[in-house]
């Protein structure tokens, strides 16, 4: 496991970063990594190694709260997951909209539906509710409860 | 500086017929920044699908958008296969991508009806949506509806293409080519279109790249991505086709790549419909029985590009959590780049450019308002804030004039 020669690559130039490698086919790699290296890695994705970012993806687990940064590498058909956890009282985690506009809209919404903050976004307005919900309110954690799941 | 007019198209977008504002503001003719506002029409179908079984989760994806209402099912039913580790049947894959491309001709074909209708030019829009017509029909005999099909499962397809369909359906295609050739040869030659459209939203092959666009958007700047292609799912490594690309990026690129694709469709199910009659007819599942724990990634290119959904599965008989990417989310952003510098009356038609989808976009939020802590909103009141957002938003823009 572990071979890709991509998986190679990242391992030989941000060897403390990553925290763990799970390969589950030739076209499906999660790399599990520290928050801090996070734009490192996916400059290096981006910039040098020539993957397309495709979204990122936010849950919200007993970890805490943990993202996946989706990338593809569109000529080998592989998708590559960075995988971030985040504190589960403080979430926050250094934007990538500086670096490519892919991710501005979606790091947006994070912040309104999760909490999650991302240090240095150009700006990180609401982008769905337009600000007409209420401050620190977040409806995609597990602990919110809809109007018709508190009447029962 | 100068002052800028703020120029409104929408909250209802008066061509489109769907809820969003894009905010032109103006110096002249000249667009110099676009904005864009969304959330009229928020369903939260992330947080929904948590809810639901993985049976029904299908029926709810199919539901994100009317005209491309197998893109979704087909990305889903990838990631959760992916979970599961297993494949359907050639019958069955042949079988969706059939589905797949009709759903591709006829998405197509409202575009460039749209277009023209957006153009002034409504012959191409009664030619283009009066050719999809057909299209529609042979939905109706293969899968019982015109819209949301309803086709797809885990492990395979709700309903066979019987033998003695097919002939029927080679008659219909057959005659939608003919009238494909009509409409691409009114629509490439005419010299008025390719006044009215060239050198008109280019959209340059870096800002695909910094924006991450994807489907005709990306292949009309000559960057060629295609999940198809890419990484080939149901039966499209089974059959012979190519990528079409164009290289200036311009409206008029856009429209050649669509025109061109729809050949490629008919093309890829002329040879899906000899592959059927190769397969064990009625041969269209395989049993799954549980859905493990694990997480899965499903790309399916829909009519606009891309369609992405990441699973991640606890082995209960619902997702834990599901994320959907739709092609328009990363388009219509990259209007930042195509609007600004254009005049408004070319303005119109780059927004168009990109087949915006506004449902696309409309997925996220929970109707429920919580503003003072109060959970409370029966229709009365759904009706009471949509009418003093309008007026919000009447004396927004009259301030900003």
């Amino acid at each position: 496991m572990g071979n890709d020669p991509i998986i190679v690559k990242l391992k030989d130039q941000f060897k403390t970063g990553i925290l763990e490698v799970t390969e589950k086919n030739q076209k499906r790699i999660i790399v599990t990594i520290n928050p801090d290296s996070l734009p490192n890695i996916a400059g290096y994705l981006y910039r040098d190694a020539g993957f397309r970012f495709i979204i990122a993806s936010a849950i919200h687990t007993k970890r805490g709260f943990e993202i996946h940064y989706h990338f593809s590498e569109d000529s080998a058909g592989l998708i590559l997951n960075l995988h971030v956890i985040l504190d589960r009282n403080n979430p926050e985690v250094e934007s990538l909209s500086n670096m490519f506009n892919a991710s501005n809209w979606i790091e947006r919404e994070m912040h309104e539906l999760f909490g999650i903050n991302f240090l240095n976004h150009p700006n990180q307005e609401k982008l769905i509710s337009e600000g007409n919900w209420a401050e620190g309110v977040y409806p995609y954690r597990k602990e919110f409860k809809s109007n018709s799941e508190e009447k029962e | 500086m100068s002052r800028k007019t703020l120029i409104p198209i929408g909250p209802y977008h008066p061509l489109q017929e769907e809820p969003e504002l894009f905010k032109l503001y103006c110096d002249g003719e000249i667009v110099k920044d676009i904005q864009w506002v969304t959330g009229y029409n928020h369903r939260s179908i992330e947080k929904l699908s948590e809810s639901k079984t993985y049976e029904q989760v299908f029926f709810l994806v199919e539901r994100i958008c009317g005209i491309c209402s197998t893109s979704h099912p087909f990305a889903f039913a990838n990631a959760v296969e992916e979970i599961v580790g297993i494949e359907p049947t050639d019958r069955a894959k042949y079988i969706r991508s059939i589905i797949g491309e009709l759903e591709r001709i006829h998405s197509h074909l409202l575009w460039v009806g749209l277009a023209g209708h957006f153009l002034g030019y409504n012959t191409v829009f009664m030619w283009a949506w009066k050719y999809r017509e057909p299209v529609l029909d042979l939905f109706e005999m293969i899968t019982g509806n015109r819209n949301s099909y309803a086709m797809f499962r885990v492990g395979g397809v709700r309903r066979d293409i019987e033998s003695d369909k097919i002939a029927a359906v080679r008659k219909i295609l057959a005659d939608v080519k003919s009238k494909t050739d009509l409409l691409t040869g009114a629509v490439m030659d005419d010299p008025v279109i390719h006044a009215r459209l060239k050198g008109v939203g280019i959209l340059t092959k870096q800002d695909v790249i910094d924006y991450g666009a994807v489907g005709p958007t990306a292949r009309a700047s000559g960057v060629a991505i295609d999940v198809r292609k890419d990484d080939p799912y149901a039966a499209y490594p089974l059959v012979n086709w190519k990528v079409i690309t164009a290289q200036a990026g311009d409206v008029f690129a856009k429209a050649e790549v669509r025109l061109l694709e729809m050949y490629e469709s008919i093309s890829i199910i002329e040879q899906c419909l000899k592959g059927l009659e190769k397969e064990k007819e009625g041969d269209i599942m395989v049993k799954v029985n549980e859905i493990p724990e694990g997480i899965g990634h499903g790309r399916a290119e829909a009519p606009r590009g891309e369609v992405f959904h990441f699973v991640v599965s606890d082995g209960s008989n619902s997702p834990a959590r599901h994320k959907i990417r739709a092609p328009s989310y990363v388009n219509i952003a990259t209007f930042k780049k195509s609007c600004v510098g254009q005049t408004i009356a070319d303005a119109t038609i780059t927004l168009a450019g990109v087949d915006p989808c506004y449902c696309c976009t409309e997925r996220m939020a929970v109707v429920y308002d919580v503003r003072s802590g109060e959970k409370i909103m029966n229709a009365r009141e759904l009706i009471d804030r949509s009418i003093s957002r309008s007026h919000d938003l009447m004396e927004e823009l009259k301030k900003s004039k």
